[in-house]
């Protein structure tokens, strides 16, 4: 039987990595999350925002790349607060005047910091994010495979485990 | 007893323990702004009528703008009638607003994400105020200052930058150093 100490060692090795890994998947799964927002607008809001499907459906890609700032977690298309709505309403209008994606992001950016976007932008210190929680399943997975082998060989009479 | 697992492991698991815990010990709510140290976004906002007082008339409603208040310091409070925190912050915000009213420093209150109504029925509740609170259709100035929730005060100094951004409420202290340090060197300011 393994050592109790190996046990130990090997479910702390896989926890760690997955807390990491976990909180890396839930800050991109609202992408795979988009949805019609059902949340009703104001008669006035309605009028404000004319017919564009187009303008609609870019203003909701986006807001589902920004941090609800009031209700953390969540987008700023998923989240249900008024906050949100205001800012879908900002983003509309901004592109509306023209402005692109990324200037609107920046404006955010500007407010709320780097924080603001869901997903942090893949370079310098943030790509730690991306790469860590890899390599902790890639190396907590190793572990297991090593520590089960051993003990399946401690287990099996036949073999001689000496002989390895 | 094999070290070499152990102490690979120990490796990895201690500095990880030691991050997390030190995130524990943070308020993700306290993220520093951005804004801090730049010019303060500008505003022109509709003052609040208190009730029983008649609106500013349609056609030209009476607008508070930040650019109006070069050479003053300007504290900016964020509030909400359903925030339970502001209660705390009021009595000190108005104590400190009347001391400082004649000595260039002006204080507004803008309304986050509530009602006229309530937030008239609220300042009854509390006592009054000293200074006037703009009202903020449609958040956009919540959002131009990255306001996560309320109460934020913001300080601004003379030159028209952004100084500091308290999260929650703000205390009698804070607002009177926070002042103190707007005042250019050599002024002689006491409470």
């Amino acid at each position: 039987m393994m050592r109790p100490v190996a046990w130990v060692v090997v479910v702390l090795a896989l926890v760690a990595p997955m807390c990491f890994a976990s909180i890396a998947w839930t800050m991109t799964a609202d992408d795979a999350a988009v949805q019609e927002s059902t949340i009703g607008v104001t008669a006035e809001q309605e009028a404000a925002q004319l017919e564009d499907p187009e303008l609609d459906a870019v203003t909701r890609e986006l807001a589902s790349q920004l941090r609800c700032p009031v209700c953390q977690g969540l987008s700023i298309q998923d989240s249900p607060t008024e906050m949100a709505e205001d800012m879908k309403l900002l983003i509309r209008e901004q592109l509306a005047e023209g402005r692109s994606a990324e200037e609107v992001k920046t404006y955010f950016i500007g407010r709320y910091g780097e924080w603001v976007l869901l997903e942090p932008k893949a370079q310098g210190l943030n790509l730690a994010v991306y790469i860590l929680p890899a390599l902790g399943v890639i190396f907590g997975a190793g572990l297991i495979v090593r520590s089960v082998r051993r003990w399946v060989q401690q287990n099996d009479p036949a073999t001689d485990p000496s002989a390895h | 007893m094999r070290w070499k697992p152990i102490l690979i492991a120990a490796a990895i698991i201690v500095p990880l323990l030691a991050l997390f815990t030190f995130g524990m010990t943070t308020d993700p709510r306290t993220v520093p702004t951005p804004l801090a140290g730049g010019e303060a976004p500008d505003f022109a906002l509709e003052i609040m009528p208190l009730e029983g007082e008649p609106g500013s008339s349609e056609e030209e409603p009476v607008r508070v703008r930040l650019s109006d208040h070069i050479g003053d310091i300007v504290v900016v409070n964020f509030w909400a009638s359903w925030c339970l925190p502001c209660r705390e912050e009021h009595a000190p915000l108005m104590r400190v607003a009347e001391t400082y009213q004649d000595r260039g420093v002006a204080f507004y209150g803008i309304l986050y994400n509530d009602s006229p109504g309530n937030a008239q029925r609220w300042l009854e509740e509390m006592g009054g105020q000293s200074y006037p609170t703009l009202l903020d259709p449609r958040s956009r100035t919540a959002i131009d200052y990255g306001l996560y929730g309320v109460p934020e005060t913001f300080f601004i100094g003379r030159d028209g930058r952004l100084a500091y951004k308290h999260f929650g409420p703000v205390t009698e202290q804070v607002l009177v150093e926070q002042i103190e340090s707007l005042q250019p060197v050599g002024e002689e300011v006491g409470p």
